[in-house]
């Protein structure tokens, strides 16, 4: 049974259709990358495939046992005001807050996982810090220990390494593989870096223009086919 | 001066005044720093307003005890402006706004229409201002703030932990697993009835006043949810307390009063928040 079945969805805003007709299947411990120019659709089909936009037609079923509280989730950008006081460590925390229930409080296993992922994004000296006072870049950090939190068996990063130097963007593309790999958690990535794209993933989404789901290999072969048409030209 | 207050506190109702009202301050402070940050605030107003109307509703019917009605009035509008509010055809702001000056308006209509008494300009005045109203509580209207209040504070406490998520980025707590939507819902009705509470305080003008100052306060010196809810809450059972012992003494009216306070302390914080990043800087 695949954990994400998208059935011939369609994605829009008040009746425009930006994605007509998508169908596909995520098994567990995949590892797919979205790709696609800007504006071509890819945060908005991933904020439905987590349920926070529903479909303009088509369904999105969540099968294989997986449940809300078991993803962990990086927004492109998140609505956070300007003067919403949160330290590092209360945000990075709250990625625990999916699988509480009704418990009131967290746990010391909660803070030791939260502890744990602020240390592997390496802004274990800015736990006490205030959020907005970050900068971009450690803000981007902040919120992704935040979504290691709250990981159990599925990824979502709508585009992670976004404003991230080029060292830190490398230990991330790493540590990915390492959280997919080790524990087995099916990761969906959107990027723009197609490079990194084909070297880890071991499926592509290609939307925007001409629609393609299938295996790197299959990607790369059909990218080889068009590239070796004369005046081919590199969709993306 | 001592024993001046010394006096007032053998009466009975000046002690009343003073549990409710620290009580009060408590409640609408915790809730305050969630309103002002989910940028709430204008529901704050506009439901005073429509608690306002439920009261005008609840002496043209001659009810004896008003509060049950407009505590459901106020929930109801609550719920239905948060609703409002997620929708993005209908634009959050101009419903809290409508509703505001139409529960106003028709209030005051409804009062002027069937006035029972004579000094209506008086009777608008106290509700809208809260005057008198926290010197007249009855023994049994003590109990239920007080109950109420407990009640929220603890519902505050046991889910503080949720509301921090929701209030700092509802899309996330929503697709790792958090019923945001409940959540939100049982904010809107705790919010109605901490308003409905204030209205015996400082009136329904002087509400948003009572929420928002003690939050915009800490925000201004801490820079972590929690010491802001804790520092919101401090400042404003202080203000409430000085606000109230003022009154007491000077014969002038208690909302107002509470809220000069609470004007001198947002002013206090601000120079205090400008003087820390000066000396950090
Ligand atoms: N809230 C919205 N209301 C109306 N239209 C929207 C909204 N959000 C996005 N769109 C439109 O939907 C389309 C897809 O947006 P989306 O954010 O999904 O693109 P994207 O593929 O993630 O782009 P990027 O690479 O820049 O992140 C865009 O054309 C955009 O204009
Ligand atoms: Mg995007």
């Amino acid at each position: 049974m695949s954990q994400i079945i998208c059935d011939r969805v369609s994605l829009g805003y008040d009746g425009n259709l930006i994605l007509r007709d998508l169908s596909f299947r995520l098994e567990a411990g995949e590892y797919c990358c979205i790709i696609g120019e800007n504006g071509s659709g890819k945060s908005t089909l991933m904020r439905t495939l987590l349920g926070l936009k529903s479909p303009s037609s088509g369904t999105v079923t969540f099968g294989d046992g997986l449940k809300p509280s078991q993803i962990g989730y990086l927004p492109q950008q998140t609505a956070v005001q300007r003067d919403f006081p949160a330290s590092v460590f209360e945000i990075v925390l709250s990625g625990c807050q999916g699988r509480q229930g009704l418990r009131p409080f967290y746990s010391k296993a909660d803070k030791a996982l939260a502890l744990e992922n602020i240390e592997k994004m390496g802004i274990t000296p800015l736990v006490k810090r205030c959020y907005r006072e970050l900068s971009g870049g450690q803000q981007q950090r902040v919120l992704l220990a935040r979504a290691l939190c709250a990981t159990g068996k599925m990824l979502l990063l709508d585009e992670p390494v976004s404003g991230l130097d080029p060292k830190v963007t490398a230990e991330m593309y790493e540590l990915i593989d390492t959280i997919h790999k080790r524990d087995g958690i099916t990761i969906v990535m959107i990027s723009h870096d197609i490079e990194a794209a084909v070297r880890y993933a071991d499926h592509i989404l290609h939307i925007g223009g001409d629609l393609f789901f299938g295996t790197t290999e299959e990607y790369l072969a059909k990218q080889a086919a068009i590239g070796a048409k004369p005046g081919g030209t590199e969709s993306c | 001066m001592l024993e001046k207050l010394g006096l007032y506190f053998s009466f009975p109702f000046v002690r009343y005044a003073l549990i409710v009202g620290v009580l009060i301050a408590l409640c609408s402070s915790l809730f305050g720093v969630t309103l002002v940050l989910k940028r709430f605030s204008f529901i704050g107003d506009g439901l005073s307003h429509v608690a306002f109307g439920a009261m005008a509703i609840a002496a043209v019917i001659n009810l004896t005890n008003e509060m049950p009605l407009v505590l459901a009035v106020t929930v109801v509008c609550a719920v239905l402006l948060l609703r409002t509010g997620q929708n993005t055809k209908i634009k959050g702001d101009a419903a809290v706004a409508m509703i505001s000056v139409g529960a106003l308006a028709i209030g005051y209509l409804l009062m002027n229409l069937f006035a029972k008494s004579s000094n209506l300009s008086g009777d608008v005045c106290s509700t809208l201002f809260g005057s008198t109203s926290i010197l007249t509580l009855t023994k049994t209207e003590v109990w239920l703030c007080g109950a109420l209040s407990v009640v929220v504070a603890i519902f505050f406490l046991f889910f503080y932990h949720k509301i921090f998520s929701v209030t700092f980025d509802e899309d996330f707590a929503r697709a790792t697993g958090t019923k945001a939507q409940v959540y939100n819902l049982l904010i809107a009705v705790i919010i109605a009835v901490i308003i409905v509470l204030a209205m015996n305080l400082v009136g329904s003008l002087l509400i948003s006043a009572l929420v928002i100052f003690p939050a915009l306060s800490a925000m201004r010196v801490f820079k972590s949810f929690r010491s802001v809810t804790v520092c919101s809450a401090i400042v404003s059972v202080v203000c409430a307390l000085i606000g109230i012992l003022l009154s007491i003494l000077y014969g002038t009216p208690v909302g107002s009063t509470i809220v000069a306070v609470d004007i001198t302390a947002f002013i206090l914080f601000t120079l205090c928040g400008w003087l820390l990043r000066r000396r950090l800087a």
